[in-house]
């Protein structure tokens, strides 16, 4: 019996040997020294192939049976006039906005649609989950017509359900681990390249475009958030430094040891509330030419990657250059987002290593500064709006908080008074015109 | 995203709210779609909370009485009451009166009327004003829904007189109230049906 077991310890050593070296030669060398595309755009090819396959088999079927494919609603359930302003509406045309309007019992026609039209479709809930594919892409997750399957299609589900979690998970699983581990054990030995360590994390293709805008130092850089992975994809290509909290645990060890190679801000818990605090810390640090730039996501969370939203004004008062990066994942692969509600950051990074793959498009945007006579807001929404023009995602003005929080009661105080003010014009003055004629005719 | 329907909508249930609410299959599909994404609880039916949970809604000056709309009452002995909860039927119902009108709809059913005529639009909109559901619109009634789409911004006065010329104009057999009959006859010149139609894509 103990006979036995240093031979089986030798058999197995050497197939994990085999597959240690293996790993080495093929993924982290090339990781580290930055090449190997040809290969990821021909499995990304390939699988888009699948995909295309797999949703056309699937109508077909339902052809068939004579059923309905469930549509995914990508252009809307309704489709939404150009939103007519208030006055334009109650008064009944744009020729006569000059003229007198007195109320209406229609007039609640405007509310009550507009309201309704919300409960259909509105542009701030469908932003914290997951976007809809117009294509099945062999995930459970994002199917939504199980029911039209058939043989060949379940075959395929399976092998690609085999390759993810029986090849591809276990290897992004020992790349993280490896890479954290040796992270950790450079770090701690000296400030070490954590560049090269991040990039280890997960298989992830990135498309950088433009990057002769690449952030320098003493500046500020601000990209959109849909996941904690941007800050891997951006930090793979340049060294940042981190604004946060400070954990505890495993995430706790990781903050402390990045900061022995190079400076990030950590903040106690109880520093956090103290805005002033912040910001010094921030300017002093940007003040430091020597020191990296600070990368920062104004939204303060993560969005589903279809929109930006309001951007907080706190970085954009320093009064640095601003650096702003366009970051939009390609939902065909793998949904990048985070959606804390649903599920934690480890079941998390457990579905992201399972998924196909994360393909990102991530663009440098050139320096912006604040203008004259521009304050912090407007300056944050111009360089939203850039942001969204680059990537292709919607412009809003909600709030990111909006996920947890309720709304402002100061938006619906606007449009309350926007009603008034077309009402109180034209009745006041009948109203005094009525007054002065029964006072005059006692 | 992918708990959508934790129990998936029957055939047999696509069918009979097409009969009843006029959609089109592929409408009902992607409205339930929406419904089971406001649904947080997961149970089926929507909350109060559900509604105001839309930023956009909640920031609409009538948002509370459209909320209303959506929920059913009930009696109990002598209250009416308004049930907390909306499946999925009363939802759709609830919004068919939004579909607009098509023409090749109008000789279909003669019995019953359909739920997006002209009149049950206008009865929608009727029942935001009609709190208590006396079919009258009183003065105080047509009070707080002015108060509420004007906030702080008109004094009580002038608030006041608005809506004694209202009534003013539109009553016609002299008690001070707003009948639904009364209500037609002020609207008739107004277009109902593309103020209180959304166009649903198919």
């Amino acid at each position: 019996m103990l006979n036995i077991m240093p031979s089986i310890v030798l058999g197995l050593s050497i197939p994990i040997s085999a597959w240690f070296t293996l790993l080495c030669l093929f993924i982290i060398v090339p990781a580290v020294l930055g090449g190997c595309f040809s290969i990821r755009s021909l499995y990304l090819r390939t699988l888009l192939k699948i995909f295309e396959w797999a949703t056309l088999r699937m109508e077909m079927r339902a052809k068939e049976k004579n059923q309905q494919l469930y549509k995914t609603h990508t252009n809307g359930i309704i489709a939404k006039e150009s939103p007519a302003s208030l006055q334009q509406e109650i008064r009944g045309s744009a020729s006569c906005l000059c003229s007198d309007h007195e109320f209406d019992m229609a007039d609640i026609f405007y509310f009550c649609r507009r309201g309704v039209e919300s409960i259909v479709d509105d542009e701030v809930t469908k932003r914290f989950s997951a976007q809809e594919l117009e294509s099945w892409n062999l995930l459970t997750r994002s199917n939504y017509n199980f029911h039209h399957i058939n043989m060949r299609l379940t075959l395929l589900w399976g092998l690609g359900l085999l390759t993810r979690y029986g090849i591809l998970l276990p290897l992004r699983v020992t790349l993280a681990v490896t890479g954290i581990s040796l992270f950790l054990f450079l770090t701690t030995l000296v400030g070490f390249l954590p560049n090269a360590a991040f990039s280890l994390f997960c298989t992830v293709s990135m498309c950088l475009i433009c990057r002769e805008n690449k952030p320098k130092n003493g500046g500020i850089c601000v990209a959109n958030h849909t996941t904690p992975i941007d800050v891997i994809i951006l930090a793979s290509d340049r060294c940042y430094s981190l604004v946060g909290q400070m954990h505890r645990g495993l995430l706790g060890m990781i903050q402390r040891g990045m900061v022995k190679s190079s400076p990030h801000i950590w903040f106690d818990r109880s520093e956090v509330k103290d805005r002033h605090l912040v910001a010094k810390r921030l300017s002093d640090h940007v003040a430091d030419k020597t020191k990296q730039p600070i990368l920062i996501f104004p939204e303060g969370t993560c969005i589903n990657n279809t929109s930006v939203m309001m951007f907080k004004k706190g970085s954009f008062e320093i009064g640095c250059t601003i650096y702003p990066v366009a970051i939009k994942y390609d939902p065909r692969f793998g949904d990048a987002f985070w959606n804390s509600s649903k599920c934690g950051l480890v079941w998390y990074l457990l579905s992201m290593m399972s998924s196909w793959a994360i393909v990102c498009s991530v663009w440098y945007l050139p320096p912006m500064n604040r203008e004259e006579g521009e304050d912090a807001v407007q300056f944050a929404n111009r360089v939203k709006a850039a942001i969204a023009a680059r990537g292709g995602l919607v412009d809003l003005i909600w709030d990111g908080g909006l996920k947890r929080a309720k709304v402002n009661n100061a938006f619906k105080e606007g449009l309350q008074k926007l009603y008034s003010k077309s009402l109180i014009s034209s009745s006041f003055l009948i109203l005094i015109l009525i007054s002065n004629f029964s006072r005059s005719c006692t | 995203m992918g708990s959508r329907a934790s129990r998936l909508l029957r055939e047999e249930e696509i069918e009979e709210i097409k009969k009843e609410t006029g959609f089109s299959h592929s409408q009902i599909t992607r409205l339930y779609s929406r419904f089971t994404s406001l649904d947080k609880g997961e149970n089926g039916t929507l909350s109060r909370e559900d509604f105001q949970r839309i930023p956009e809604l909640a920031i609409n000056p009538l948002g509370d009485r459209i909320i209303n709309a959506f929920f059913p009452e009930g009696y109990f002995v002598l209250v009416i009451f308004r049930e907390d909860q909306v499946n999925f039927r009363g939802f759709m119902r609830t919004l068919a009166h939004f579909r607009p009108i098509e023409d090749n709809e109008k000789n279909k059913n003669p019995a019953t009327e359909p739920l997006n005529s002209r009149t049950n639009k206008l009865l929608f909109a009727f029942r935001l004003y009609d709190l208590d559901r006396d079919d009258k619109i009183s003065r105080d009634e047509l009070l707080q829904v002015l108060r509420m789409m004007v906030g702080v911004n008109i004094s009580d006065e002038q608030l006041g007189s608005i809506a004694d010329r209202t009534i003013q104009e539109a009553d016609t057999n002299g008690d001070s109230c707003i009948s639904f009959n009364e209500f037609i006859k002020v609207l008739e010149k107004v277009d109902v049906e593309q103020k209180m139609s959304i166009r649903f894509l198919h």
